[in-house]
């Protein structure tokens, strides 16, 4: 290419890497270096806060501190159980359009994206409302079942908030996983069938093994969101605050060191910190799934 | 319906849909000398179906009692059973809605359009750029630029928003609207959207005689590649507007006063008054709820050809 038409190139980029600059690198940046002071009062709180470099030692808080370690904990323990079930179900669900009519799974497949095209903020409002003892129709419907169920106790916030969550990413990791599908070569199918393979074999040994791919990644965009959760557990915290715990997230953590305690230099290192783990849960993850590959 | 397998074969078969399709119901007709695996186990494609309608209750159940609890007065609403209607009180319900706090409600829907369209408008624009930079131009450093893009994804939002909010309450910029705005104009997954689509659809060949023909580059890509892209800018501008309208963290970091809300800030704060006020709210937040799905909704249905491209697009490549 000629060079100073590379040049004209780069220059389509450069919008995007100034905002870039000031918009994702200075803030990072700027976290950094606020997590390495501390505001600290005077004597008796008189002289004003004065700010103190006081080099790694938010983060040596942060790593024993144990409400953040237990919220990550937390977090990374329920994205163990809720993660593979919702996937499970979306693979199963992608199976089962994938053996009807085009027609037939277009129709189901709008149907199954309908929580997708709800904001998170919405679907946990109608979720909490379904689950009240006063007006959802849950408590009702479990009585008549026999269940004595309170969603709203302690006990159940993880089913409340799995349900919630599974609900909300079905259809789209569905979609996924079921265009991965699309994508199989059909003559497979009838290769498999001519020699006397089942519909339940094909699914096993051709069709899950081929949308691989598809379920890692599926997988690891779960993990993501997972880590940073806020949502969810802060509209439960809203609507009942006995539920939910104000240090159940570590972004619920964060956002009240910074806003409520006003400790934002403890916050930024907090931040710091979950973005390390969020990286290192990516990569374990990555290569534990690469590893299996070969 | 247990022929629905047939009929799908049928159709590649004969190329002609109307030739192929069998009675509803009844002990269709084969068509094929080879017994089709389908047909051959007609419980299996009952338990499909089966489990098709099954989850596509579980998905719609939700929507079903929120319509149902947005047409209930407050008696109803705590009294009556919750999976069936009793009365019909929907109109009062969109006047309350409407009318509390002086109509606040409308205002956080313009915030919401506003924020979501300008934000989003701007985005793609810039993300059209740069990714018809990185996909056809070879220059220094574009491998630098695209791993930041792709890593860039990996980053917990607390990370950038409590920064962004101390950079922002230093220019002055929290509390407004441009404090949403802004961020919403630098987003690397619509950049990579924007390459991906820049590669299946702008040929270099097209480039190269444009520029024989004279043409700059700037006008290449305003009169050449934005037209050529129709498809792909609508698939990136969807998907963003989708995200910022589905934001919640930013904007409750960084907007304070209620007459800058979103739909999403706004409903949230009705969610917890009833606990500090003692009113309750709570049909008019499921009515709010219901509303604020709607143009979602419609948005999602008339523009699904590129959201559906552009869910699968991203996940694959």
């Amino acid at each position: 290419m000629i060079r100073s038409l590379r040049w004209k190139g780069a220059a389509f980029t450069v919008p995007f890497q100034l905002g870039f600059v000031f918009l994702y690198l200075l803030p990072i940046g700027y976290a950094v270096y606020q997590s390495l002071y501390l505001q600290k009062q005077s004597g008796l709180g008189l002289g004003g806060a004065t700010r103190e470099f006081v080099g790694l030692e938010n983060y040596q808080q942060g790593l024993t501190d144990s409400a953040f370690m237990t919220s990550i904990l937390r977090v990374v323990l329920f994205a163990c159980v809720q993660i593979p079930f919702m996937l499970l179900v979306s693979l199963f669900l992608a199976l089962l359009l994938d053996a009807v009519t085009s027609k037939v799974a277009g129709r189901f497949r709008i149907l199954l994206l309908v929580p997708y095209m709800i904001p998170g903020v919405v679907a946990a409002i109608v979720w909490v409302n379904l689950y009240s003892p006063a007006v959802g129709p849950l408590t009702p419907l479990g009585e008549l079942f026999g269940f004595d169920w309170n969603f709203f106790a302690p006990s159940m916030v993880w089913p409340a908030i799995g349900n919630l969550l599974t609900w909300h990413g079905i259809g789209y990791n569905m979609v996924i996983i079921y265009s991965a599908l699309q994508s199989v070569p059909r003559e497979l199918f009838e290769a498999a069938r001519l020699d006397g393979a089942s519909e339940l074999r094909i699914a096993r040994s051709i069709k899950i093994p081929f949308v691989r791919g598809a379920l890692v990644l599926t997988a690891l965009l779960s993990i993501i969101q997972m880590l940073q959760i806020f949502n969810e557990p802060a509209l439960f915290r809203n609507v009942t605050p006995q539920t939910v715990s104000d240090d159940f997230a570590p972004i619920m953590i964060i956002y009240n060191q910074a806003f409520n305690a006003g400790n934002y230099n403890y916050a930024a290192a907090l931040s710091v910190l979950l973005a390390l783990f969020l990286g290192i849960a990516s990569f374990l993850f990555y290569r534990l799934t690469s590893r299996e590959a070969d | 319906m247990a022929l629905t397998k047939d009929r799908k074969e049928n159709d590649t078969g004969n190329g002609t849909k109307t030739a192929a399709v069998p009675p509803r119901g009844g002990n269709g007709v084969r068509r094929r000398t080879r017994p089709d695996p389908a047909a051959r186990s007609r419980g299996g494609q009952r338990f499909i179906l089966v489990g098709l309608v099954l989850a596509s209750a579980y998905s719609l159940f939700p929507v079903y009692w929120l319509i149902i609890a947005a047409t209930k007065d407050r008696v109803g609403l705590y009294q009556s059973n919750g999976l069936w209607f009793s009365g019909f009180h929907l109109w009062e319900n969109l006047q309350q809605v409407f009318t509390y706090e002086d109509g606040i409600f409308l205002r956080w829907t313009a915030n919401s359009f506003l924020y979501a369209g300008v934000g989003s408008l701007g985005g793609t624009l810039i993300a059209l750029l740069t990714g018809y930079g990185l996909a056809r131009f070879d220059f220094p450093g574009r491998g630098v630029v695209f791993a930041t893009v792709v890593g860039s994804f990996l980053i917990p939002i607390a990370l950038l928003t409590l920064p962004l909010y101390l950079m922002f309450s230093e220019i002055g910029l929290v509390d407004t609207p441009w404090a949403m705005l802004i961020p919403c104009l630098i987003n690397p997954f619509s950049v990579y959207l924007a390459k991906v689509y820049t590669e299946a659809t702008i040929p270099f060949e097209l480039l190269e005689a444009a520029r024989i023909d004279g043409a700059g580059e700037l006008r290449i890509f305003f009169s050449i590649v934005l037209r050529m892209m129709t498809t792909g800018g609508a698939t990136v501008f969807l998907l963003a507007f989708v995200n910022t309208w589905n934001a919640f963290f930013l904007p409750l970091t960084v907007l304070r006063g209620e007459e800058n809300w979103t739909l999403n800030l706004g409903l949230y704060n009705w969610s917890g008054k009833r606990l500090e006020s003692g009113i309750d709210v709570t049909s008019l937040v499921l009515t709010g709820a219901l509303l604020s799905i709607i143009p979602m909704a419609i948005m999602m249905v008339a523009m699904r050809r590129y959201w559906r491209s552009g869910v699968t697009l991203g996940a694959l490549k």
